[in-house]
C-alpha cells in the first residue's frame, strides 16, 4: 500500500457515529448545568439519542454497501443491523435502570455519559474496516466498561470485577493487538479488504499469517467470554450493579459478533479451515463447561453467567460453518438472545428494592402470587433461553443447527442439543419456583414505575411475539449477509 | 565513524543508565536515571531516521510521565527497603532465565536473518531526504482522521471515568467554599459587643 491519496470522507455514511458522540456530549454538558437530583435530563436525552440512533443508522446504512474514511470505516446493512440491536438494547437497560440505581445512590449522570461512549465504541466496532479503527472500538468500548463495572465504589465485590476484568481485558487487548501486529507485518496493509484478498493469494508467509489469527481468535474469545477464556465471566456479572450486567451481558455481545464478524468471519475468510478448528474447539468447550456449573449456581446472575456459555457457544457455532446462513443464524441467535436476557435482567431489577437484591434463585419463589404478569414473562423468557418452540429462542437454535449440520458437523449439533436439554433443568427450576412455591419471608416485590413496567412486558411479551412470527427479523439478519 | 562513535557513546550511557534505575536505594535517583535513559534512547532513535518518535519521547516520556513518577515518588512514602528485600533471594532464579533470554537472543539475532543484506526491501521506502515528521502529520489529519477522533474520545473517556472514581464528597474534611467566602456580609462575622469601660461604672 503506498501513502493513500485522501480523499474528502463522505461524512452522512457515519452519521449514527457523529450523532451519538454530538449528543453524548450534550448529555455531559446538560448534566452539569441542571439541578435535577435524579438526572432526569441527562436520562431523557440519552433515551431520545438512542433511539433517533436506531432511525438514523436504518436511514443511512441498511442497504447500502459503501466505505468512507478511506476505507476504515464500512457502512452496510451488517453494521445496520448490529448497530441498532446494541442501540436498542441499551435503551432497554437505560430503561429498568431508574429504580434500581436510585435505590442504591448511583444515580449519577456519569452512568448515561459513560453508557453512551460504550455504545460509539461498540457502533466503531461493528463497521470498522481497518485494523486500527477495530481496535480503537473495542477500546473504547471496554474502557467505559470497565468504569461502569467499579460504579458502585464502596461495593468491594464491584471494585474486585473491576479489577479482575481490566486485568483479564487489558490481557486480551494486547493479544488482539499482537495478533493485529504480525497480519500488518505480513500484508502490510491496515485495510481488512486488502487483507482478506492477501489471506486468499497466500502462500509464502502463511504460517506467521497463521500464528497473527491465533492470537487474533484469543483476543476476540476473551471479549466473548467464551471458554476456555471465560475467567472474568461470572465475577462481572455478579459483582456489577446489574444495568451494568445487562449491558455487558447483551449489547457487548452482539458487539462481539461484530468484532469476529469483521476481522475473522469474513476479514478471513480464506483462511476458513484454520479457524474452522479453533472456533470448534471454543464452541465444545463452552457448551460443556457452561452447562454443567450453571447447574449448581444459587445466584441467578452467575447461574447467567454460566448459562451465557451455552449460547456463546450456540453463537460460536453459527460461526463454524462460515457461510452466509451460519453468519446470519449467529447474528440472529444473538440478538434474540440478548433481548431474551435484557428482559431477565429487567426482572431481576423489577424485583430489587433498597437492601435486597433479588438475585438468589429462591428470591423468585412465588411471583406468580404476587403478579401473574411478570410471572409469564418470566416463564416465557425462561422457556426460550431453553429453547423450546412457541419462542424465539427455538427457531436461534434450529437456525444455528442447521447452519451446523449444513457445513457437515454433524456430532457438534448432537453435543449442543444435550446441552440444551441440560439448560433446560436449571432454566425450568426458576419457572418450577415462581408458580408453584409459596413466597418466603416478604416474598418477590414487584414494584416500579409504570414506564419500567410496560417496556419490561413488551420486552417479555415481543419474545413470544417473535416466537410466533419469526419471519420478519430473520430475514432482516439474512439479508446482512446474502 | 563519527557517526558509529556517537551510537557507541550513547548506547554505553544508555546501559549504564538503565542498570542505576534498577540497583539506585533511591527513588528519586531512579527516576532520574530512567530520564537520563530515555534521552540517550531518543537520541539514538534519531539517529536512526525516526526523529519524530525521538522527539515525541522526550516530549511525552521525559516531560509529562517522569514527572509525573517523580510527584508520585515524593508523595508517597514508599518503603523501599522492604521491595527490596527478596532482591538476592530471587537472584539464583532471575540469574538463569536472564541468561536462558541472553542465549535465545544471541541465537536468533546471530542467525543472519536480521543482517541488513538479509531484510526484505521495504514496502515503502522513507524518500530520499524527506523528513518523517511533514510525512506523519499529512497522513494523521487526513487519511487517519478518523482514528485520530476515536483516540480523542478514548481520551475523554478516561478523564469522565477517572473523576466519577475519584470524586467524592467525605464527611467531616476541611476546605474552602469560594462562593461563601465572598457573599459574606459584615454581620455574618462581626459582632459589636458592649462592653462596659471602668469610668462608665464608676459613674453608676
Amino acid at each position: 500500500m503506498t501513502i493513500d491519496a485522501f480523499e474528502t470522507p463522505n461524512l452522512l455514511l457515519a452519521l449514527p457515529e457523529i450523532w451519538l458522540l454530538a449528543m453524548a456530549c450534550v448529555v455531559l454538558v446538560v448534566d452539569l448545568y441542571s439541578s435535577d437530583r435524579d438526572h432526569g435530563p441527562a436520562f431523557i436525552l440519552a433515551q431520545i439519542t438512542l433511539l433517533v440512533g436506531i432511525g438514523i443508522t436504518m436511514i443511512t446504512q441498511w442497504g447500502v454497501d459503501a466505505t468512507t474514511f478511506n476505507g476504515s470505516y464500512v457502512a452496510d446493512s451488517l453494521a445496520a443491523v448490529l448497530k441498532s440491536a446494541i442501540l436498542l438494547l441499551v435503551f432497554l437497560g437505560f430503561a429498568y435502570s431508574r429504580d434500581y440505581m436510585r435505590d442504591r445512590g448511583l444515580l449519577r449522570g456519569e452512568f448515561y455519559m459513560l453508557g453512551l461512549f460504550c455504545v460509539l465504541g461498540m457502533m466503531v466496532t461493528v463497521s470498522a474496516g481497518n485494523l486500527l479503527t477495530l481496535y480503537l472500538g473495542v477500546e473504547l468500548m471496554s474502557l467505559c466498561l470497565y468504569a461502569l463495572v467499579a460504579f458502585d465504589r464502596d461495593s468491594p465485590t464491584g471494585s474486585e470485577a473491576a479489577m479482575k476484568y481490566f486485568v483479564l481485558g487489558a490481557l486480551a487487548s494486547g493479544m488482539l493487538l499482537y495478533g493485529m501486529s504480525m497480519l500488518y507485518g505480513v500484508t502490510g496493509t491496515l485495510e481488512l479488504s486488502a487483507i482478506t484478498q492477501a489471506a486468499a493469494e497466500m502462500d509464502e508467509h502463511r504460517l506467521l499469517f497463521l500464528f497473527g489469527l491465533v492470537f487474533m481468535v484469543v483476543g476476540v474469545a476473551f471479549k466473548f467470554g467464551a471458554v476456555p477464556f471465560h475467567m472474568w465471566v461470572p465475577d462481572v456479572y455478579q459483582g456489577a450493579p446489574t444495568p451494568v450486567t445487562l449491558v455487558i451481558a447483551t449489547a457487548s455481545k452482539v458487539a462481539a459478533v461484530g468484532l469476529f464478524l469483521r476481522l475473522i468471519g469474513e476479514g478471513l475468510l480464506p483462511l476458513l479451515e484454520s479457524w474452522q478448528h479453533m472456533v470448534v474447539i471454543l464452541a465444545v468447550l463452552s457448551l460443556i463447561l457452561g452447562n454443567t456449573i450453571a447447574l449448581v449456581q444459587t445466584n441467578i446472575k452467575r447461574m447467567l453467567a454460566y448459562s451465557t456459555f451455552n449460547h456463546v457457544g450456540f453463537i460460536l457455532m453459527g460461526f463454524v460453518a462460515g457461510t452466509p446462513h451460519g453468519f446470519g443464524a449467529a447474528t440472529f441467535y444473538a440478538v434474540t438472545y440478548a433481548l431474551t436476557v435484557a428482559a431477565t435482567f429487567g426482572l431481576i431489577m423489577l424485583l430489587a428494592r433498597k437492601g435486597f437484591e433479588a438475585d438468589q434463585i429462591s428470591d423468585f419463589k412465588g411471583l406468580n402470587e404476587r403478579s401473574p404478569l411478570f410471572a409469564f414473562v418470566m416463564l416465557l423468557l425462561m422457556i426460550s433461553l431453553t429453547g423450546i418452540p412457541g419462542t424465539v429462542g427455538f427457531y436461534a437454535k434450529w437456525m444455528v443447527l442447521k447452519a451446523v449440520v449444513e457445513a457437515g458437523f454433524v456430532w457438534l449439533a448432537v453435543l449442543a442439543v444435550i446441552g440444551a436439554v441440560v439448560g433446560a433443568f436449571y432454566y425450568l427450576r426458576l419457572v418450577r419456583y415462581c408458580y408453584f412455591d409459596k413466597p418466603e419471608g416478604e416474598g418477590p416485590q414487584p414494584d416500579g414505575s409504570r414506564g419500567f413496567q410496560a417496556v419490561l412486558a413488551v420486552n417479555g411479551l415481543a419474545i413470544l411475539w417473535f416466537g410466533i412470527f419469526p419471519g420478519s427479523l430473520v430475514a432482516v439478519c439474512m439479508a446482512a449477509f446474502l | 565513524m563519527i557517526e558509529q562513535l556517537i551510537f557507541y557513546v550513547f548506547a554505553a550511557v544508555l546501559l549504564f543508565s538503565a542498570t542505576m534505575v534498577i540497583s539506585v536505594r533511591n527513588p528519586v535517583h531512579a527516576a532520574l536515571f530512567l530520564v537520563l535513559a530515555f534521552f540517550n534512547s531518543a537520541v539514538l532513535w534519531i539517529m536512526a531516521g525516526a526523529e519524530f518518535l525521538g522527539i515525541v519521547l522526550v516530549l511525552v516520556y521525559v516531560g509529562a510521565v517522569m514527572v509525573l513518577f517523580l510527584f508520585v515518588v515524593m508523595m508517597l512514602d514508599i518503603n523501599v527497603a522492604k521491595l527490596r528485600e527478596g532482591f538476592i533471594r530471587h537472584l539464583y532464579i532471575g540469574i538463569p532465565v536472564a541468561g536462558v533470554m541472553v542465549v535465545q537472543m544471541l541465537l536468533v539475532v546471530g542467525s543472519g536473518v536480521f543482517a541488513p543484506e538479509s531484510l526484505p526491501e521495504p514496502a515503502m521506502p522513507i524518500p530520499e531526504g524527506a523528513a518523517n515528521t511533514p510525512l506523519l502529520g499529512s497522513v494523521l489529519y487526513t487519511v487517519y482522521m478518523l482514528q485520530f477522533e476515536l483516540a480523542a474520545v478514548i481520551l475523554l473517556v478516561a478523564i469522565i471515568a477517572a473523576v466519577m472514581l475519584t470524586l467524592r464528597r467525605r464527611e467531616g474534611t476541611k476546605h474552602q467554599d469560594p462562593g461563601q467566602q465572598v457573599r459574606v456580609r459584615k454581620e455574618d462575622r462581626l459582632r459589636v459587643v458592649k462592653i462596659p469601660g471602668r469610668r462608665q461604672a464608676d459613674r453608676e
